[in-house]
């Protein structure tokens, strides 16, 4: 079965998650979709599976045009999805996950597990699968889950197996499991569509590689492509931003990390024994493709994290352990990722939240009162200094562009007498001018003294920001590194190449260790 | 509008990034349903009373005998069948209205306006209430404990009104203090658990009721009774303890409604002024940015929920001090703990908006016992016509429908779109 994407386009609202995109499979080939985190992979495939209505374009099958309201219709057409979330029910076997939504019954309705048991035996035993279809699912290990993730699609006899970043929970053993089973399948005649942003994993099973970027397909690559053409395709380089600055000229040390471990609810490290230090009057960059650790980390600089080991010391006051409030009182600013969840509240008026980490003492707050003369003609004063584009400082903060939101959030942080101000993903979702206008102010932050920690997954901007690059791959610095540090060679340490690529990140670091 | 495509991408990064770490108070469905409650505007809380009453008419029309009668021979009479319609619907709201509100058939204007001064005695409680349900809610908490906290917050009063002899300026606010701290206490330990569980204030408060009703069933059997009387009640209050009238004897208003009017305004101060209440309102419509921007999430749940069972404790109090006097019994809360809810919701959770919510809940009671006595119409009618109203409100989608108005989600990029989350 040939499975063909035409001209796909899906809008939320004015964003284009997915511009004109044109995919096919055929059976025994292993597609590669690459493309960054947000760059519209997950969308194109909830619109195949029938979870979105794509806006244009349309899905062929054989030649044949299909429309899908629901899984259930892809799944009908022969269409079968791994997610990188399971969409299993931890209390249930094996055998009831697989039969659901196709609970086979036998006289009066009963389920026929024996049915159910039988089909995932022989469908383990054709792949060499170790599954018992009466263990519970939350006994297993998460690698045995995903295999019955895939024993489900192949219950419903799908001929086009989708794999949704599948190995982003799964451990290297498991990853390498994977890639052989996905190769046995796609000898068996199905069409494999792979989802990935890792390099090595792409290149190793993929038969075609499609790159996408900011929701658009930007080329084709074969499996021989080099790292450096990969990560150079996914990462793009098409928007140029110069930030006028002139050479850091860095004092005395702020901040040291050593030694930051973070770990996820199920205590795997996320963040994997950090240590940097950094100095008054520098902007350090922190880059790195998405989910490896950067969120983690930032989280930890501010206390947001409790899971952690390690030391952060900030001017000599140690700072894990403390509350957010007592980190925030000690100096550090913060412009949080996703400032609609983390960093604004979105019915409240720009004055409120431009008071919103302010709350409880002079001067905005007297006596328990909040003083709203001093409130609004401090929102006032900033709206006006920052260019907040709005009708009035009493307007929900939710009805500002993202860029002018950016801007609230930056002249709140700015406001106070910070020590060090964490930011980032300091430009995603904003227009152009404010990009502009949120770099100018993070370097002049930096010309003020106030050492900076910019995390973003756009290497244009980290380019463009830092003195230091610092990046992170799997929860570890695999290198700090000067800002001239070339293109090709952040792609590759971004992608884990550090490791293979022992050297660049060994000649880079010690530059960088005689550049301090 | 770029919130839809901030959404949008948020969804995207959720679900590739890793997990977060764990924030009291997760965004759940109720939360959301709150939201749509307390974005409401004031014309559909208008439309939905007046829709509510509407369908009450129907009620009312078609269980008349009256208009049973002119039924079957509507063909050849058809005005038989209006006027019926009319009287009845007519005759019954009018009662209500007599009963609640100006009654025209009485001499004098003190005896005109006395129905009135009924409907604000009855309102009492229920603002106080009121106000203790839309402070939590305003903090993003259910509290569905108001009868718990009530009946504890009676019994601490009533029990400080008739074990002590005190002179009138002590003992009065004292017994109010006290129905205050145990409403205090029970609501407070909810808050207290949800802090450190995370344990769902829903579940808590329903549990909690029953705790609090056997608790002081056991206590009206025990340290609550009264030695003179066979039945599980309390003691009659001594008079230095009780509301006194404000409008002399012949009236029940008594002082409780100025205290009532006096918590909305301190509710309206917290709430809308204080420093205290920009926390409590920013946790809950953002708990993350809240947790984000230094507030201590947990102790401002423990707090609002403290500050909310000390309002309605204070209703209980009402009862105890201002209505039963003469002793109580383990149904005192008299299902206002649950009322409270609907108040709240149709004020939407404004402090003024539930001190105009309960006056109007309080003048269906009033009226309600006029139109039951006058036109033998049972007072659940009135129940029917205030749990319409919430229906109405409750259900946004169905108003907005009706009425053709834009979702506020659609404006103000509300919380609960379902973007790009996979």
């Amino acid at each position: 079965m040939k499975l063909e994407l035409r001209n796909i386009t899906k809008r939320f609202g004015s964003l284009v998650a997915n511009d004109q995109i044109t995919l096919s499979v055929a059976p025994g080939e292993v597609h590669c979709l690459l493309g960054e985190n947000g760059a519209g992979k997950s969308t194109l495939m909830n619109v195949l599976y029938g979870l979105y209505q794509a806006d244009a374009g349309e899905i062929l099958i054989d030649g044949e045009a299909r429309h899908f309201d629901s899984p259930g219709d892809a799944m009908a057409a022969g269409i079968g999805m791994v997610h990188q979330h399971f969409m299993l029910i931890p209390v249930f076997t094996v055998a009831e996950n697989v039969m659901l939504g196709h609970e086979p019954t036998g006289r009066a309705g009963l389920l026929d597990l024996d049915r159910a048991r039988a089909r995932v035996r022989e469908i383990s035993a054709r792949f060499g699968f170790d599954i018992d279809p009466d263990a519970l699912v939350q006994d297993l290990p998460v690698g045995v889950q995903q295999r019955v993730e895939i024993i489900k699609a192949l219950s419903h006899d799908a001929s086009v197996l989708v794999f949704d970043e599948p190995t982003a929970v799964l451990t290297p053993q498991e990853t390498d499991e994977l890639m052989a089973i996905m190769r046995q399948l796609r000898d068996d005649g199905a069409a494999i569509v792979f989802i990935s942003h890792k390099l090595r994993e792409v290149r190793e099973i993929a038969d075609r590689i499609t790159v996408i970027r900011h929701g658009a397909v930007v080329g084709e690559a074969s499996p021989a492509a080099s790292n450096a053409e990969l990560a150079a395709l996914m990462v793009g380089r098409s928007v140029e931003l110069v930030v006028a600055k002139d050479p850091a000229d860095p004092g005395e040390v702020v901040l040291a990390v050593s030694h930051l471990t973070v770990r996820d609810a199920h205590h795997r490290p996320v963040v994997d024994d950090v240590s940097f230090e950094l100095r008054s009057g520098e902007i350090l960059a922190v880059a790195g493709v998405q989910g490896n650790g950067q969120t983690e980390l930032v989280e930890a600089l501010l206390g947001l994290h409790e899971r952690l080991e390690g030391d952060l010391v900030l001017a000599g006051e140690r700072l894990n352990g403390r509350s957010v409030r007592e980190v925030l009182d000690a100096g550090v600013g913060f412009v949080p990722e996703d400032r609609n969840r983390d960093g604004l509240v979105g019915e409240f008026s720009i004055a409120e939240n431009l008071m919103l980490d302010r709350y409880r003492s002079e001067p905005f707050v007297a006596a328990g009162t909040v003083r709203r003369q001093f409130r609004d003609e401090f929102a006032t004063s900033k709206v006006a200094e920052f260019d907040v584009r709005t009708q009035g400082i009493a307007m929900p903060v939710a009805t500002l562009s993202g860029g002018n939101q950016q801007k609230v959030v930056l002249a709140r942080e700015l406001s106070r007498d910070l020590r060090l101000l964490v930011v980032a993903q300091p430009t995603r979702g904003i227009d152009v001018g404010s990009i502009e206008f949120v770099h100018q102010r993070l370097v002049e932050v930096r010309d003020s003294g106030v050492p900076v920690i910019v995390v973003s997954t756009e290497l244009d901007e980290v380019t463009a920001l830092a003195d230091r690059i610092a990046v992170m791959y799997r929860g570890r610095f695999v290198g700090v590194v000067p800002a001239d540090t070339p293109r090709d060679v952040l792609g590759l340490m971004m992608a884990g190449g550090a490791a293979q690529d022992a050297h660049t990140a060994r000649t880079t670091q010690k530059e960088e260790e005689d550049h301090v | 509008m770029s919130s839809r495509a901030d959404r949008a991408r948020r969804g995207a990064s959720e679900h590739e990034g890793a997990s977060r770490p764990d924030v009291p108070g997760e965004v759940n469905r109720t939360r959301i349903v709150l939201q749509h409650i307390l974005a409401s505007s004031p014309l559909t809380i208008v439309f939905a009373v007046l829709a509510a009453l509407l369908v009450s008419a129907v009620l009312i029309a078609a269980t008349s005998a009256e208009v049973a009668a002119a039924l079957p021979y509507v063909a050849r009479r058809p005005l038989d069948l209006v006027v019926a319609v009319r009287d009845s619907v007519g005759g019954a709201y009018g009662a209500l209205f007599r009963g609640a509100v100006f009654n025209s058939r009485q001499d004098g204007l003190a005896a005109q306006l006395k129905p009135l001064t009924e409907s604000m005695s009855f309102a009492t409680p229920l603002i106080m209430a009121g106000l203790g349900v839309a402070l939590a809610f305003r903090a993003g908490l259910f509290n569905i404990g108001g009868r718990g906290q009530m009946l504890i917050g009676a019994a601490c009063a009533g029990w400080v009104g008739f074990t002590f002899e005190l002179p009138m300026a002590i003992h009065l606010p004292l017994a109010l203090l006290a129905g205050i701290a145990g409403g205090a206490l029970w609501g407070g330990l909810v808050g207290f658990l949800k802090a450190r569980t995370g344990a769902s204030e829903v579940i808590l408060t329903i549990m909690l009721n029953y705790v609090a009703f056997y608790l002081v069933s056991y206590g009206l059997r025990t340290v609550l009774r009264n030695p003179e009387s066979n039945n599980p009640k309390s003691p009659p209050i001594h008079e230095s303890a009780e509301l006194f009238p404000l409008l002399g004897s012949g009236y029940s208003l008594h002082v409780g409604f100025l205290v009532a009017v006096a918590a909305a305004f301190g509710c309206w101060w917290l709430i809308e002024r204080s420093s205290l209440g920009f926390q409590f309102r920013a946790v809950g419509l953002n708990p993350h940015a809240s947790h984000a921007a230094g507030m201590r999430i947990g102790r401002l749940y423990t707090w609002a929920m403290v500050l909310a069972g000390g309002l309605i404790g204070l209703a209980g109090a009402n009862q105890a001090l201002g209505i039963s006097h003469a002793g109580f019994g383990s149904g005192i809360d008299a299902g206002i703990g649950f009322e409270a809810i609907t108040v709240a919701l149709l004020g939407r959770s404004r402090p003024w908006g539930v001190l105009a919510a309960g006056l109007l809940f309080g003048a269906f009671k009033a009226g309600g016992y006029s139109m039951q006595a006058s036109q033998g119409i049972p007072v659940d009618i009135v129940l029917v016509v205030q749990s319409l109203i919430v229906l109405f409100i409750a259900a946004p989608a169905l108003i907005r429908g009706l009425l053709r108005i834009p979702a506020p989600g659609t404006l103000v990029g509300a919380s609960n779109g379902q973007g790009g989350a996979a």
